[in-house]
């Protein structure tokens, strides 16, 4: 196949790149990946995806599909010969892995970005030594309340999975698929987290680090994600950034 | 095969609800709608076993198994009843239908809620502005076509239509008419509403604007 065939508009450290990454690997699927620049973004990524103009975009025979999950349902289809199936062929499990990625979707972004922000500007603000007015002040005497709050919201929200996933390796039974696709990019943020809110994730819920690791063993997810060290200097730089 | 039972827990404004009965309706599935209470009234136990998580209708009860979050729900509705397809066959055409089925469902209701809970001149300028704008995509995307779906109505314009009922009371307070902006648009609500499956299943938009009218008194927006 000629993998100018299947193009894949990414960003390095994109938790919604990495996911189609993982699918393309599942299916065996070579293409040609083109590194976007988020700050200056291409001719090509503004006319493939016009209405969002947001990475990942997938390009088959010069046909764009965006939205990660909609590209991960789209890689299953598009080659549904190639094995593994990455959703069940069932229509009720069909729905209820759905769901999951869903779930995902619409609850964990939020909670990491608050949590990211909310704790690494103190950090910055400790280890620059800056200037502390008045306003810094008093975002500081609120901050420890917001930091728990969101704490608390955070792990809330993995105890879900962590009931879903109960006595089962991943989330849908004993075969991994579209659901665990959804969720496991976001392992790699589990250490910036962990650091920045002084707080250990696998204490809280075990099962869901433990299904994490699982997943980390399959060639596709360890070879998609990038060291969760370059994920956590990539944040404080970007956060530096705006604080600056 | 036995005869399957089919069951939605719904509420009567719920655009979201309106959209599952027309996808049942389209592939003529029998159901037994319960309804929830009004919004401010105590959620029934059924409910919260059935959609543990969100605790939200619609929920799709096949045979006592749940299935939510309406947009799952119409695809579910759509394997397990084969006939009269609401997607593509392709999967290229099913990326396309999931990708504005997601757009729709980020951002039409939510855009509408900001029209309708604006307070201050301003408020409800930016909000008016914001919603066009979302329909301008929408009937971009519609083009000449006279569905979503293209010759058929399907996935997109189920999705899509039942939001519709909410539409008379965002013009009322947003201070615009679709017709006006959107001719194309609007010919499309008028040609799906004459399907009898969505007159049918949508709750009359006078009852909507009745109903969005009493919650702003509540909210004291007016």
């Amino acid at each position: 196949m000629d993998v100018s065939e299947v193009v894949l508009l990414d960003f390095w450290a994109s938790l919604f790149c990495m996911r189609v990454k993982i699918a393309l690997a599942e299916k065996g699927v070579q293409y040609d990946c083109k590194e976007e620049n988020l700050a200056n973004k291409s001719q090509l990524l503004l006319q493939m995806n016009p209405v969002h103009k947001k990475i990942p975009v997938l390009i088959h025979h010069g046909k764009p599909i965006s939205e990660s999950n909609i590209i991960v349902q789209y890689i299953d289809e598009a080659w549904q010969n190639k094995h593994p199936p990455l959703l069940p062929s069932d229509p009720y499990l069909k729905a209820q892995a759905r769901f999951w990625a869903d779930f995902v979707d619409k609850k964990v972004p939020i909670i990491c970005h608050i949590f990211l922000l909310r704790f690494s500007i103190d950090l910055i603000c400790v280890e620059k030594n800056t200037q502390i007015n008045d306003g810094a002040r008093r975002i500081w005497s609120t901050k420890g309340e917001e930091l728990e709050k969101a704490k608390r919201e955070f792990i809330e929200w993995l105890n879900v999975l962590e009931e879903q996933l109960g006595d089962k390796a991943y989330l849908m039974g004993e075969s991994f698929g579209y659901a665990d696709i959804a969720m496991v990019p976001f392992y790699c943020w589990f250490y910036a987290l962990e650091t920045i809110g002084k707080m250990s994730i696998e204490k809280e819920c075990p099962k869901v680090v433990a299904w994490m690791k699982r997943c980390m063993e399959r060639e596709s997810v360890s070879k998609s994600l990038p060291d969760p060290h370059k994920v956590y200097e990539f944040r404080l730089q970007k956060l530096n950034n705006k604080t600056t | 095969m036995g005869k399957d039972d089919v069951k939605l827990l719904s509420m009567w404004a719920s655009p979201f609800c309106m959209r599952v009965k027309v996808a049942l309706a389209e592939k003529d599935v029998a159901y037994e709608e319960i309804l929830e209470s009004d919004l401010m009234g105590a959620k029934t136990e059924l409910l919260i076993k059935s959609n543990p998580v969100h605790k939200q209708v619609p929920v799709l009860l096949h045979d006592d198994k749940p299935v939510v979050e309406s947009t799952n729900i119409l695809t579910y509705i759509d394997e397990v009843w084969p006939a009269k397809p609401l997607l593509p066959a392709c999967a290229y055409g099913k990326s396309r239908a999931r990708f504005w089925a997601d757009y729709i469902d980020r951002k039409v209701f939510p855009a509408g809620r900001n029209v309708w809970t604006a307070k201050e001149d301003d408020q409800v300028e930016s909000a008016r502005k914001e919603f066009l704008d979302i329909l301008m995509y929408l009937d971009g995307t519609l083009g000449e076509q006279d569905y979503f779906n293209g010759d058929t109505f399907g996935f997109v314009d189920i999705l899509l239509i039942g939001l519709t009922s909410w539409f008379p009371a965002f013009e009322k307070y947003g201070g615009f008419k679709v017709e006006d902006e959107y001719p194309k648009l609007a010919a499309w609500i008028t040609r799906s509403y004459a399907r009898e499956t969505v007159s049918e299943s949508l709750t009359s938009p006078e009852k909507i604007t009745n109903f969005v009218g009493m919650m702003r008194q509540m909210y004291g927006i007016e």
